[in-house]
């Protein structure tokens, strides 16, 4: 047979598209199905109440309150550390071996399994520095894990705003953190937002890193201080899927639509805001 | 022209970018308020010769120099803070780089990051400058709209007002007209020979023409090195180095 450009087109069109279907079936699925098991538990009792009777009756109030907890307590270690230490990487550190070496371990950090964090974290935070199973010791265990996802995008955003800013605000005299704060940082703060989305999403859903340092397995009330042991989602469901015998199928799919929900509206959140700044900074 | 007051010298300059001699053993006298053209074909080192002067190449971490660099008498690497002197040389680019913010925001950047707050002192920095870059009539019922909006030729006049915003003494021009339509080419070439009172002009071109139309001296460069530096009227008409004459002509470059 000829070559067909049209032909051979249509074979690489069709090939391309049921690529990506393939790729988009099992998220719609995954969703679709968690909604469909999952909807006719939720209520407000199911939000807003404690568990009962073993977990089986009752709602999740303290697993979500838990993992927002966690989640807030990991940005608040992980976004000032992680994005200061980006600018000093991509504007201040020399290209010297040294710095090669670290950027190299930020990269390989990411990979880390994250039940080694979890262990590392015991060791560190729960035994060595006694804070005990407790909010504390959990936030900067995720907050270690996210770490590498905040740097790296951070890093890519503040590489991404022109060198020309730079230049423009040099050429006036600035010092060169006026430059950075200036003509560097407003421009890249959606691409930060970016690392923020990622990193609340990890920091939410991960069981391994919480499970030595912070998750309860049965706390029905709320955390007092931040060295309090708390319930968390994804925890809650590990433990309703595997521990407790008898439990409802549709408390698990209700427990992981709530977890999705939360972290798609978490997320929403910081898109809203990452799009008001894209709209105004434009170049 | 009457030869005046010394305003930068180099004293035999050479400048390196890692294995790369840039700059050959240049000193050049640049006298208070002319405007010193600088013409060559690429990679002659003109533009690394204009970046000095401002110590823009300090930014390449290959950089490396030798020889010295005077600012009205005092050494810019030894005597002159870094901010300081970039306050006094200012430089406009060959790329219209306007940042992402409204014209009056783009225009006080400078005097705002050295201390300036009082509204009406910027707005009066705005018009200012903004009139002396002939832009002044063309945005003065829009200077909140982004600066990304306007032409590039209004984008690079507003660079220029940004620059003068800063008072500076000297300005460096880095091929400032290379992507402009006539009109904009005209009006900053207008305001230049209009600053010949007050700055201390260096226009680096590729245009040949424009150095001989605003430019009161005139150098050559070629290779790293100056070749020649005369009055601008003699440099274009009687050459004294063969190599300026085959480049004015057009035989190369």
């Amino acid at each position: 047979m000829k070559y067909n450009s049209y032909r051979s087109e249509k074979i690489a069109f069709t090939i391309l598209f049921a690529a990506t279907f393939l790729v988009v079936l099992p998220v719609i699925f995954i969703i679709l199905m968690i909604i469909q098991k999952g909807y006719s538990v939720i209520s407000w009792e199911f939000l807003f109440t404690m568990p009962a009777k073993g977990m089986r009756e009752g709602g999740i109030w303290p697993a979500i309150v838990g993992t927002l907890y966690l989640v807030l307590g990991t940005l608040i270690f992980a976004l000032p550390l992680g994005v200061l230490s980006a600018i000093f990487l991509t504007e201040y550190a020399k290209n010297n071996a040294l710095t090669r070496l670290v950027k190299l371990a930020i990269i390989n950090l990411a990979g880390v399994p994250s039940v080694v964090y979890g262990l590392f974290g015991l060791g560190i935070f729960v035994m060595f520095l006694k804070f005990g199973a407790s909010i504390l010791a959990g936030s900067l265990t995720l907050a270690i894990m996210v770490l590498p996802i905040i740097i790296t995008t951070t890093k890519e955003a503040l590489e991404s705003v022109p060198q020309s800013f730079r230049e423009v605000s040099l050429s006036l005299g600035t010092s060169k953190w006026e430059t950075i704060r200036f003509s560097v940082l407003p421009y890249a703060l959606p691409g930060i937002l970016t690392g923020v989305i990622l990193a609340v999403s990890r920091a939410a859903g991960e069981t391994a890193p919480i499970l030595f340092t912070v998750a309860a397995f049965y706390l029905p009330k709320l955390p007092e201080s931040v060295f309090n042991q708390v319930m968390a989602l994804p925890y809650h469901l590990y433990v309703l899927s595997t521990q407790v015998p008898n439990v409802d199928i549709r408390l698990r799919y209700g427990t992981a639509l709530v977890l999705l929900m939360l972290v798609l509206s978490l997320n929403l959140m910081a898109i809203v805001v990452r799009a008001k700044f894209r709209k105004k900074k434009k170049w | 022209m009457v030869e005046g007051q010394i305003k930068i010298a180099a004293n035999n300059l050479e400048i390196w970018f890692g294995q790369i001699h840039a700059l050959k053993s240049l000193s050049i006298a640049i006298h208070e308020k002319e405007i010193l053209g600088v013409i060559g074909p690429a990679n002659s080192g003109k533009s690394t010769f204009l970046r000095s002067l401002n110590r823009f190449n300090d930014l390449d971490p290959h950089f490396r120099f030798q020889g010295s660099l005077r600012l009205g008498g005092k050494n810019i690497y030894k005597d002159i803070p870094v901010g300081e002197l970039r306050k006094r040389v200012g430089m406009v680019f060959a790329l219209p780089v306007p940042l992402p913010l409204s014209i009056f925001e783009n225009v006080v950047y400078g005097p705002r990051r050295h201390g300036i707050k009082q509204k009406s002192v910027l707005e009066g920095i705005v018009e200012k400058t903004l009139q002396e870059a002939y832009l002044w009539e063309e945005v003065k019922d829009r200077l909140h709209i982004s600066a990304m909006k306007l032409s590039g030729g209004q984008q690079q006049r507003l660079c220029l007002a940004r620059t003068l915003a800063v008072e500076p003494e000297v300005i460096l021009y880095d091929e400032p007209c290379s992507g402009l339509d006539p009109i904009s080419t005209a009006k900053i070439e207008e305001a230049m020979r209009r600053f010949r009172k007050r700055y201390t002009q260096v226009l680096v071109t590729n245009n040949t023409k424009q150095a001989a139309r605003v430019s009161d001296r005139t150098a050559f460069f070629l290779m790293g090195e100056m070749v020649e530096l005369d009055q601008t009227g003699r440099i274009f008409t009687f050459p004294k180095d063969q190599r300026t004459n085959d480049y004015i002509s057009g035989r190369f470059g």
